[in-house]
């Protein structure tokens, strides 16, 4: 009885050393899942969710359980996505229309070169110094609406991405398939 | 192996998985010879043409363009130069609707002709072609614009490329033309024979490649006749053979015509290359043969006008870039009741709303079916399960499987069941008993599918972009904090002396030169304020002030009194040792 128990407690005591160890030696930087949604968001670090951007978005979803539809540019496509990805049901979208994707455009007209939006900008797609012209760089820009309110004479307006013969995409079919009226056929 | 086989004997064929019959309807279009159709007043030349890149413009608007002339060229490997299919002055190069399923507009050139078909100095003939290194054969297929007239419309150069880890023993000419209603390639293998036997021997040579199989359909019996006959003629009976093939769609589709004339397989997600074969449709060889022996850039194409819905179907032969609705008129116009107007065979064409559309490279056909000819399917039902698409996919996918996963727009799923091995054929939809319009789903998934690869592209370019804006904004961060710390421990003991000569700070090894320089511009603006307040001058902007403006002068005057602040000079420690935090103001100003 005593052997047994020693024996048990030795082996508790070993494997617990040995856990512990491989703890401190194997141990991961950081959360490897918060890696993995962070890589399914759309990294437009747009804020839109609540948080200051995609990467803090990630960490609280696997941390927080946040909701795993605050992501809007995302759209359905994100959160089928990580509902996959996290095991959790998907929320029903609420019959949320998916806004045409933008890029910010700057009114030469109007814009006073005050370096605002600049500074506003999370992927430095505006060009511009003080007192000169600012331009976007339309092929960098993620269409996160942030340099809109920094700008003090609102000149900065968000235009839809027109769709080319390259971005064109054949529409999901219409013609789907239809339960048939039951028969009432005696 | 095969080669070795007799000749007259009947080669060995086998079959791919799947196919269906379809009417084959040539009849409406194959009995009378090509006939040249007239240069229409207005040319539209798509910029793109092809699979790749678009071509850039080398004419400007108001040029006047020769025909065979380079209009626009390549930008890229995988990209085909365009030229101009007749005479006359460039009026516009902008957006027009181009023969697209979507219906989009794209950039075009137009070109208003001026009848005189002038031609331009043509490349010179490589009518020695065969002491020529292929890479010269491969630039001057390039330089003409050549691109795979079956449909794809790959520039053939590229094709033409396969590399030296892809040795090349087989190329298979294509002259199955297994869609319905198609008869340009028929009539084009009866007109120029001659042409596309030349065109085998170039590429032979290019590729370096043993022998040559031309695979026909046994629909077409004198087109059969011709290539027998010119391949008779020709000193290239021993390596070229003309392969009659059962008639059964899709067997023009590339993979299954090899699979039918060799047995072999083209791998999942791979090229013939790979398994030492190069296809190229028969009218893709007689450019070749234009461009190597007369140097002609691929400006002209056959084009089957016909369906029940045009008065006089026939074969054209177009100048790239001739309005749809010029060679309709030329076939009499449209007729009766007109269901769809397709760009392409009824299987894999695209219906199109627009008339005015050019015919690019690509474009085989122009169908104009009746109701009777397409009929509505009608609204689609559930899926039974019944497995015949399954039955008839020359793919050997798993339609139904694909359906299901497109439906649930489950793109990763849809990609386990190899959907981008679909060549889009319809024979699942064509079978289907509920009419479920499959290709549309497949067509749909793949489009959803690149679109997803791109957004993820530029997902992580925006992720790159924003550690990027991070680092640099942390770094600066560090840099200022150092900065102050070493001006907080220099200015410590410097201080009582800058204080007491002026020149001292300049002068001191350890300081700063642009600082120094700020600093002496500083000392000497406040030298000049000085002076000009000496003489009663206050600074020149405060004239001519509004009274709000003037009052809020004096309320700022009043609180800097208050303060203890005396104007107008400040005193000599300020100008000439400025504080921790002047100087982080002045920098980031600077």
């Amino acid at each position: 009885m005593i052997l047994a128990i020693l024996a048990i407690a030795a082996l508790a005591v070993v494997m617990g050393a040995l856990l512990g160890y491989s703890a401190l030696r194997f141990r991961v930087e950081g959360n490897p899942i918060a890696d993995q949604v962070d890589a399914i968001l759309p990294q437009t670090q747009c804020a839109q969710c609540g948080y200051p951007g995609c990467r803090p978005y990630a960490e609280a979803v696997v941390k927080d359980d946040e909701a795993i539809n605050k992501c809007v540019p995302g759209g359905e496509a994100v959160v089928l996505a990580l509902a996959d990805l996290l095991g959790r049901d998907a929320p029903s979208s609420d019959g949320a229309v998916e806004k045409p994707k933008c890029v910010a455009v700057i009114d030469p007209n109007e814009c006073i070169g005050c370096t605002l939006c600049l500074q506003s900008c999370p992927v430095d797609a505006i060009m511009g110094a003080a007192k000169q012209l600012h331009g976007i760089i339309a092929s960098e820009c993620t269409g996160c609406e942030l340099c809109l309110k920094p700008c003090p004479v609102e000149c900065i307006h968000m235009k839809p991405v027109e769709t080319t013969v390259r971005t064109w995409k054949w529409p999901f079919p219409a013609n789907r398939p239809q339960a048939p009226a039951p028969s009432v056929a005696a | 192996m095969q080669a070795a086989e007799p000749r007259f004997k009947q080669r060995r064929l086998w079959q791919f998985h799947g196919g269906i019959h379809v009417p084959d309807e040539k009849a409406l279009s194959n009995g009378a010879p090509v006939e040249p159709s007239p240069c229409p007043p207005v040319l539209v030349l798509p910029l793109q043409q092809h699979i790749g890149a678009p071509a850039s413009p080398v004419v400007k608007v108001g040029d006047r363009v020769l025909k065979g002339q380079l209009i626009a060229e390549p930008r890229g490997y995988v990209c085909a130069p365009v030229h101009a299919s007749s005479s006359g002055t460039v009026v516009a190069i902008e957006d027009r609707p181009i023969p697209h399923p979507s219906g989009l507009s794209a950039p075009c050139m137009v070109i208003e002709t001026d009848g005189l078909e002038e031609w331009a100095d043509l490349l010179e003939p490589l009518i020695d072609y065969e002491s020529l290194d292929p890479g010269v054969l491969r630039e001057r297929i390039r330089n003409c614009g050549v691109v795979g007239l079956g449909g794809a419309a790959f520039p053939t150069g590229v094709k033409l490329n396969p590399g030296s880890d892809h040795p090349i023993h087989t190329l298979v000419v294509n002259g199955a033309e297994c869609e319905p209603y198609i008869t340009c390639d028929d009539l084009l293998m009866r007109e120029r024979s001659g042409d596309i036997l030349e065109g085998i021997r170039i590429v032979l040579h290019l590729l370096g490649a043993r022998q040559c199989l031309v695979g026909i359909e046994d629909n077409k019996p004198e087109a059969i006749e011709a290539m027998r006959l010119a391949r008779a003629e020709s000193d290239l009976k021993d390596r070229v053979e003309v392969v009659v093939i059962p008639t059964l769609y899709p067997s023009g589709g590339e993979r299954q015509l090899i699979k039918v004339l060799t047995g072999r397989e083209v791998p999942s997600h791979g090229i013939p290359a790979q398994i030492g074969i190069v296809c190229q449709n028969v009218g893709t060889l007689a450019a070749v043969a234009d461009a190597v022996l007369r140097g002609w850039p691929l400006i002209e194409r056959y084009v089957t006008v016909t369906g029940r819905g045009v008065a006089r179907p026939a074969n054209l032969k177009v100048r790239i870039g001739t309005p749809a609705n010029e060679l309709i008129a030329q076939c009499g116009g449209l007729k009766g009741d007109l269901a769809k107007l397709v760009c392409g065979g009824p299987m894999m064409g695209f219906e199109i709303t627009d008339t005015r559309i050019p015919i690019a490279k690509a474009a085989n056909c122009l169908l104009a079916l009746t109701p009777a000819e397409a009929p509505d399917p009608g609204p689609a039902l559930p899926c039974i399960r019944c497995g015949r698409c399954a039955d008839a996919c020359p793919a050997n996918l798993l339609p139904q499987q694909i359906y299901w996963n497109a439906r649930a727009k489950d793109l990763d799923r849809v990609q386990d069941y190899n959907l981008f091995d679909c060549i889009e054929c319809g024979c699942c939809a064509q079978v289907c008993p509920s009419h479920i319009p499959l290709v549309q789903y497949y067509r749909y998934a793949k489009t959803e599918s690149w679109a997803r690869e791109q957004d993820k592209r530029k997902a992580e370019q925006a992720k790159a972009r924003h550690d990027a804006k991070l680092e640099r904004q942390e770094r600066q961060e560090r840099e200022r904090q150092a900065k102050l710390r070493s001006k907080a421990v220099k200015d410590k003991p410097a201080a009582p002396a800058a204080a007491t000569t002026e020149t001292g700070a300049g002068t001191a090894p350890e300081v700063d030169p642009k600082q120094a320089a700020i600093e002496a511009a500083r000392a000497r603006a406040a030298a000049k304020k000085a002076a000009l307040a000496e003489q009663g001058l206050a600074p020149k902007n405060t004239e001519d002030l509004a009274p709000a403006q003037q009052k809020q002068v004096a309320a700022a005057q009043a609180r800097r009194q208050a303060a203890g602040l005396t104007e107008p000079a400040p005193t000599p420690t300020e100008t000439a040792a400025p504080g921790p935090k002047a100087a982080a103001a002045t920098e980031e100003q600077a």
